[in-house]
């Protein structure tokens, strides 16, 4: 009975999640025309001018547009990990949240609940857009789609549990533009997503080692390396670390006799 | 650091006991037949000799398990490399030794020369196996060897600076390309004499027969042009220009090319381009550019015809092409400067 309960609290809040995603197709549209652009646009324009050397996963000669594509899953599943920060923030703002708080179960189990929702609804981008890259000629082996999957749940948890630890600080949702320029984008800019470590390493060795420990940028090799049917145990380290960090300092945020919330005046 | 996935499997102990009777007796046999199956395929699969030009080197290449298996020192400047038709002796022009070596392609030691003339460098053997066509660039000349008496033949004067040469798989012609005068010149192997020339676009560099001995395809490495020629009338019937996207127009340089034995689809090596086109050799349209290794030179099938290998000279490996898939699959590091390669199946 009791376990029945946990897994009604969970199917409501990842349903939730889905539905809110689904119906709100202006969401679905732009998580998908961001890599897209980047993809078609970026990726194309720099088609001639980066040449890259093999390195693992690959093993021949690839074009630029098929180096960034685990990159750009990275940065699906990183904006929507942030997405579902804001609606966090916008559920606080509303309300709702507090709804669920007073939920009669764990507070770390409805977070928990809260973050596989998000990394469901990123999962669902993430294969749309390797579907429509495939069309694009980005073409990883079959098995690689599989395997890509437990990876995209890690990853997706490492960088939706990231989103709860900071939307745990975020009083207001005006505040979200903080969250873009701070977090966001150098995460982003500074890792492996869209140049390998060795060519980072070319221009600048601080550049390198704050690209090689981020935690995105080893979420991403996690990624490139599942997608070619292989298993990069020291991203699967770090991105798992991560992710327990950053649960843990979510849950002691989200503690409202410790954490944030306090300070903030509660939900 | 890089594993691949490994599945694990936890049995309960009502399955312990077929489980170790499976490990005592099915098991070994099992190991057995799939070593034996290992062994059989292991013995199947052709060996890639690859010319390394600044190394002085052949190059052993496992092409189904994509890696090198070792490097054999051989003459100066080794480029180009043909393999006899009854797979026992590769022939290898050293350009700086001034000779053709004869290498047993099983023990990979040289044991004979053959008087190529000065700087060989491209050469055809004929579909009979004995007799050798070498172009001698610097001398406007192709030297006509006979293999068994390791003797020259003759010398036919051919246009300046010729490089490509090929004999058709009927026997009936020997065509050598001269990249200066920008002709072909039709030899026939019977008088040793020149026949007919047809003018090209600039610099004509490589050439191939379909396996039908019906049209000859030209590469130009000047006009970034493929040229396909009827044989009966030796005239130009089609014209390919090569475009690649992202790539600038002086870096499209056509070279090695190679045609299917069932003339489906033809092959062109596009040098600084790094990149092989695939043309279609029912229609001349270009299907698609498969991106391999810098520079990339020389072509050659897997006796299946179900891989296609390709030097590439300044990124120092040699690519594999799955053709079912039409996908590059590897790229292997050979040594400096591949420049020819032969397969033995």
């Amino acid at each position: 009975m009791r376990l029945l309960h946990y897994w009604r609290a969970m199917w409501g809040i990842i349903w939730r999640e889905l539905w809110r995603f689904v119906t709100q197709r202006e969401r679905f549209i732009s998580a998908l025309v961001r890599p897209l652009v980047w993809l078609f646009v970026f990726a194309a324009g720099f088609r001639a001018a980066l040449g890259l050397a093999i390195t693992p996963p690959y093993e021949t000669y690839i074009l630029y547009e098929v180096y960034i594509t685990p990159g750009l899953i990275g940065m699906i599943q990183l904006f929507n990990g942030m997405q579902s920060s804001l609606s966090m923030v916008y559920d606080r703002e509303m309300g709702s949240m507090r709804i669920l708080m007073v939920c009669p179960l764990p507070r770390w189990f409805l977070l928990l609940s809260k973050l596989l929702a998000g990394t469901g609804v990123s999962i669902l981008q993430v294969y749309v857009f390797l579907a429509i890259a495939w069309f694009y000629d980005i073409q990883a082996p079959w098995q690689g789609y599989l395997w890509v999957l437990p990876a995209l749940l890690l990853s997706g948890l490492m960088l939706g549990a990231l989103g709860l630890l900071l939307s745990s600080f975020i009083k207001q949702l005006e505040n979200f533009a903080g969250v873009m320029n701070f977090v966001i984008f150098p995460m982003f800019f500074m890792s492996t997503a869209l140049y390998p470590l060795w060519k980072m390493k070319e221009s600048s060795t601080l550049l390198y080692h704050l690209a090689h420990y981020n935690p995105f940028s080893q979420a991403v090799e996690l990624i490139r390396f599942a997608l070619y049917g292989q298993f990069n145990s020291q991203a699967f380290i770090y991105t798992f670390v991560a992710f327990i960090v950053f649960m843990t300092a979510a849950i002691i945020g989200y503690n409202p006799s410790k954490g944030m919330m306090t300070r903030k005046g509660g939900a | 650091m890089r594993n691949t996935f490994v599945s694990g499997n936890a049995y309960g102990t009502d399955l312990s006991r077929p489980l170790a009777q499976w490990a005592t007796k099915v098991a070994p046999t099992a190991v057995f037949a799939i070593l034996s199956m290992a062994f059989v395929a292991n013995a199947q699969a052709e060996t890639l000799f690859v010319t390394l030009e600044k190394d002085n080197a052949l190059a052993v290449v496992d092409p189904i398990a994509g890696k090198l298996i070792k490097t054999v020192g051989i003459g100066q400047r080794p480029r180009g490399i043909v393999i006899s038709p009854d797979n026992k002796f590769l022939y290898v022009a050293t350009s700086d030794d001034n000779t053709i070596q004869i290498i047993d392609a099983e023990t990979l030691k040289v044991v004979g020369q053959l008087p190529s003339g000065d700087d060989p460098e491209t050469f055809a053997i004929n579909a009979a196996g004995d007799r050798l066509y070498v172009s001698n660039e610097d001398d406007s000349l192709v030297t006509v060897i006979d293999i068994a008496d390791k003797k020259v033949v003759k010398q036919i004067k051919v246009g300046v600076e010729p490089e490509g040469i090929t004999a058709s798989p009927d026997n009936r012609w020997v065509v050598s390309a001269s990249e200066t005068t920008n002709m072909v010149h039709w030899i026939d192997p019977k008088t040793n004499t020149i026949v007919e020339n047809t003018l090209v676009d600039p610099r004509p560099r490589s050439l191939g027969f379909t396996a039908d001995s019906q049209q000859l395809w030209v590469t130009s490495e000047m006009a970034g042009t493929l040229m396909v020629l009827d044989v009966n009338t030796k005239q130009i019937i089609k014209t390919i220009p090569f475009d690649v996207q992202g790539v600038t127009r002086d870096k499209i340089q056509p070279v090695g090319v190679v045609i299917d034995k069932d003339s489906k689809r033809g092959y062109v090596a596009l040098g600084p381009a790094n990149r092989v086109a695939v043309i279609n050799a029912q229609t001349f349209e270009v299907e698609s550019y498969l991106l391999v290794g810098q520079r990339v030179w020389n072509l050659a099938f897997s006796p299946d015809q179900k891989r296609l290998y390709t030097t590439n000279g300044t990124s120092n490996d040699i690519s594999i092409i799955d053709l079912d898939s039409q996908k590059v699959t590897k790229s292997v590091g050979v040594g400096n400067y591949p420049w020819g390669v032969a397969v033995k199946p």
